[in-house]
């Protein structure tokens, strides 16, 4: 390779500080979810030109805008099918996706659960805050029954989603919930998502200061419980992971609930991808195949 | 003018219409003849009605023509809605143990096979289809070997014994043929050269192959989803990486993804997949990835009618996704131009770094053409354009990261772009207007002259594209009665009904567009203002095409030939249009389709 390609030891958070800092309203959640992201990069070591960042659209989908690596700030709901596009095409390149609950559980929902059965080698996470925050305030697909917004006034009378199991159901090799307001165990999942080979999939807590006034950094404090303090918590055990995953109330559970590393990626199971990346690959076909191709229809 | 000869195989789905079709088509191409294909069908797998008419001849044979030399229908269904069709000449061979003809025309040979006398019908399901091929080909003047070598070829798999059998089968056909019925006057011609015989969408998914796709991925639908088959069955040969979406939403998206990595990637649907794709498109251009998108036409609005063709898109390319950007849209002329076309899009958008819209019909997608070996060129030109990766980049130092801009003012509209993996050249792309180094506007303040300038830079690249693309040209004779303008798959029938009109005494020439975006209105103009009587044929109920250049040129053509009944155009009624609209009866004609299917 030319010059320029960093060696170990020499990303640095100054290297993954973004061209703007970042627009949130102070407090936000998703100061914590970068600082956070930038920590782990540093932390594992990865150049910031082999790092992709894909978002969606929405508060925390301006994420990569606000991170030194390549990034591509998509379509709202959009950011998987686009990850994956960008995965198989050059699956050398470390992906993270990033966006909010109404982005990944809302109108991209059906890349979510396609994206998971799939197995694509990626970290996703999502910045969820219970609450649209960008258009100013309306109820997501995780608000809670009951809580009030602009668009239902009278309070929320539709059950939220739940990710954790949605995910354990889709098939994701990696699951865990996170929380802005506390970086080592965030770091920490952030790492692991990203070096879990297949689908990583990592459910933050980022509140929203200005419009979810029900799920505060206070209010979730004193209810969350983190997962390896359980000794008796198996995470290789998707049955125990589905049951944790229903826990909410006076307790949350947070952290790692399932990891499988027996299932291959996308990319890995593809032979067109045995001879390396498609980015790599001379655009013309071989003259005996293509003679081949014009034979069988004749 | 063009002498062929046409056979139309009808029966129900499921009753074996596509393996005569497909033996017949072999003989011909083996003949040395050229062919064309059209099968009318339903969306039913098993049962409704389907008519497959080939039409062979030593010339190019454009489209599916006006007659029917001989008919096999396989039901009584068949007999009854096609055998009145057949004129003089003409002839018809049929099961006498199944089927009773109905009332024939003067001079059509009605041909009964025995068929239960001549073979055991226990043993052999398809036997009458068989004993039908046998009989035709003598009559049309061919020796069996020709046959006998197909039939071995489609058995070989099934052994010696069904072999033997099927060929028995066919010769007894043969020999029944030549005691009773009587041959057609002209045996069928030879030829020296050999065709490849392929549909439209097979042309596409070979052209996005010759065009150096690395990345194919779809939604099913009709007419489109022979694409993904010949994609899917030839990925691993060709190196292509091949995904079935979840929908046609995740289909461009994923297609983006790829192609924004560097490769080059394509799509294709039909006019609903292609409506939940009109976002992502949007993208395509904001981010400057460049993505090639086909659209096979089928009869619409909405669900409308999956098995028909219509030319009914093109406003929904038009506008396709909110707000102005470079575009480039083309419509393939024939099954041939399907091949040839895809190459050509990819490197207009790889220069210029904008979506690439191919607008195909069911048509030519699930029609059959003969096409000679050295028109699938696997070797055409490739132009990347200002493209950096990480084979051809210079990469500056690390320290210097951010001199790169990815989105720099240029004349041309036109910014290198660097794809992710590059050192030295790290940035973000957004969907939101951004300037040069990729920085959203939103997140520094929104600034009316950035977003101007911004806007111009992509816009600059529209006078580019127009300066790549030949305007179309004018075919026929010069100074004649009546210029027909077409677009895209009619080419072929509009060329014959000017070939007709002309024999009649009626000079008649052609303007075909191919280009739709850019159009080069200007030199549209400057041809039609020349013509004594222009009609636009389309196959669609509004005229999309005549309103979209009258939005252009301002000019109000004096005629328009319109079908949308989801069958194509034959030449007969094009040419009769044309004669009423000459002797001022209407300067809007709807030919009706006599073979109701």
């Amino acid at each position: 390779m030319a010059t320029g390609v960093q060696r170990a030891g020499q990303v640095t958070l100054a290297d993954l500080k973004g061209k703007v800092d970042p627009d949130w309203c102070p407090g936000c959640g998703d100061f914590g979810v970068l600082a956070a992201i930038q920590k782990a990069l540093v932390e594992l070591q990865i150049p910031n030109h082999d790092v992709v960042a894909i978002s969606g659209i929405g508060c925390s989908s301006n994420l990569p805008g606000f991170l030194n690596t390549y990034g591509m700030h998509t379509l709202h709901g959009r950011a998987l099918a686009v990850a994956t596009g960008l995965k198989l095409a050059n699956h050398r390149l470390t992906v993270l996706v990033t966006g909010g609950d109404g982005d990944g559980f809302g109108i991209g929902g059906n890349h979510f659960i396609h994206t998971m059965r799939r197995n694509v080698d990626l970290l996703y996470i999502v910045m969820d805050n219970q609450i649209y925050g960008l258009t100013t305030g309306q109820t997501s697909p995780t608000s809670r029954v009951g809580m009030k917004t602009k668009s239902m006034p009278f309070g929320n009378i539709e059950p939220p989603v739940n990710p954790i199991s949605l995910a354990l159901a889709a098939g994701a090799t990696f699951v865990a919930r996170g929380f802005s307001g506390d970086q080592k165990q965030l770091t920490d999942l952030i790492k692991k998502g990203i070096q879990h080979k297949g689908f990583s999939f990592l459910d933050v807590f980022s509140p929203c200061v200005t419009y979810n006034l029900d799920n505060t950094y206070q209010w979730f404090r004193p209810r969350l419980k983190k997962l390896e303090d359980d000794s008796s918590f198996d995470p290789s055990n998707w049955t125990s992971a589905m049951e944790k995953s229903v826990v909410w109330g006076d307790e949350i559970p947070i952290g790692k609930f399932f990891e499988r590393n027996d299932s291959p990626s996308l990319h890995e199971l593809e032979p067109v991808l045995n001879e390396g990346p498609l980015v790599d690959r001379d655009p013309s076909v071989p003259r005996d195949i293509a003679r081949s191709f014009v034979e069988e229809l004749m | 003018m063009n002498r062929t000869f046409a056979i139309a195989i009808g029966g129900a789905a499921g009753q074996g219409v596509a393996t005569p079709g497909d033996i017949f088509a072999r003989i011909f191409s083996r003949r040395g003849l050229h062919l064309n294909a059209y099968n009318a069908y339903q969306s039913i797998i098993r049962g409704g009605h389907t008519l497959l008419t080939i039409r062979t001849g030593p010339a190019r044979v454009t489209n599916m023509g006006d007659r029917i030399d001989l008919l096999l229908p396989l039901n009584q269904d068949t007999a009854d809605r096609h055998l009145k069709l057949l004129t003089d000449g003409a002839a018809c061979i049929y099961n006498a143990d199944t089927i009773t003809p109905g009332a024939a025309a003067d001079g059509v040979q009605l041909c009964p096979l025995p068929v239960s006398q001549l073979v055991d019908i226990t043993r052999n399901k398809v036997a009458q289809n068989t004993l039908a091929m046998g009989a035709g080909l003598h009559m049309m003047g061919i020796g069996f070997s020709a046959l006998e070598e197909v039939l071995r070829e489609q058995f070989r798999k099934k052994g010696d014994a069904v072999i033997a059998e099927n060929v028995g089968v066919a010769r007894a056909g043969y020999d029944y043929a030549a005691a009773h019925f009587r041959s057609f006057p002209n045996p069928l011609p030879k030829g020296d050269e050999r065709y490849a015989i392929l549909s439209g969408n097979m042309a596409l998914a070979m052209g996005g192959a010759a065009a150096g796709v690395k990345f194919y991925c779809a939604y099913p639908m009709s007419p489109s989803t022979g694409v993904l088959h010949w994609m899917a069955a030839h990925a691993r040969k060709a190196g292509i990486m091949v995904r079935q979406v979840e929908d046609e939403i995740g289909v461009i998206n994923m297609a983006i993804g790829a192609a924004h990595a560097g490769v080059r990637s394509m799509c294709a649907t039909s006019g609903g997949g292609f409506a939940l794709m009109s976002e992502g498109l949007g993208m395509s251009a904001m981010i400057e990835t460049p993505v090639v998108v086909i659209d096979c036409q089928r009869a619409g609005p909405s669900t409308g009618v999956p098995t028909k063709t219509e030319q009914g898109d093109l406003w929904q390319m038009l506008g396709a996704a909110f707000g102005d950007y470079p575009r480039v849209i083309a419509a393939p002329l024939d099954i041939g131009d399907c091949f040839k076309l895809i190459p050509e899009m990819f490197n207009l958008v790889d220069r210029f770094q904008c979506p690439g819209l191919v607008l195909c019909d069911l048509l030519l997608s699930e029609g059959r053409l003969s096409v000679h070996p050295s028109e699938l060129d696997f070797g055409p030109p490739i132009d990347r354009g200002e493209l950096i990766t990480g084979n051809n980049g210079v990469f500056p130092s690390a320290a210097t990261n951010g001199g790169y801009k990815r989105y720099k003012f240029s004349d041309s509209g036109i910014s290198p772009r660097a794809v992710p993996g590059v050192p030295g050249h790290i940035h973000t792309v957004a969907t939101d207007e951004h300037m040069e180094d990729g920085v959203l506007i939103s997140d520094e303040f929104t600034n009316p002259v950035k977003r101007r300038a911004m806007m111009e830079k992509r816009m600059r690249k529209v006078s580019g594209i127009e300066a790549a693309v030949p305007p179309p040209e004018l075919v026929g004779p010069p100074d004649a009665d009546v210029t027909l303008v077409g677009w895209g798959s009619t080419k072929g029938v509009i060329q014959e009904s000017c070939e007709i009109l002309n024999e009649q005494g009626i000079s008649a020439n052609q303007l075909q567009v191919r280009w739709l975006v850019p159009l080069h209105g200007e030199a549209i103009l400057k041809i039609l203002k020349k013509a004594r009587h222009t009609i636009i044929v389309e196959n669609n109920f509004s005229g999309q095409f005549a309103r979209y250049l009258r939005s252009e040129t301002s000019l109000v053509p004096e005629g328009h030939i319109r079908k949308y009944d989801g069958e194509p155009f034959m030449p007969h009624h094009i040419v009769e249009a044309v004669k009423e609209q000459l002797e001022g009866k209407t300067h809007l004609s709807v030919p009706m389709h006599e073979i109701m299917v």
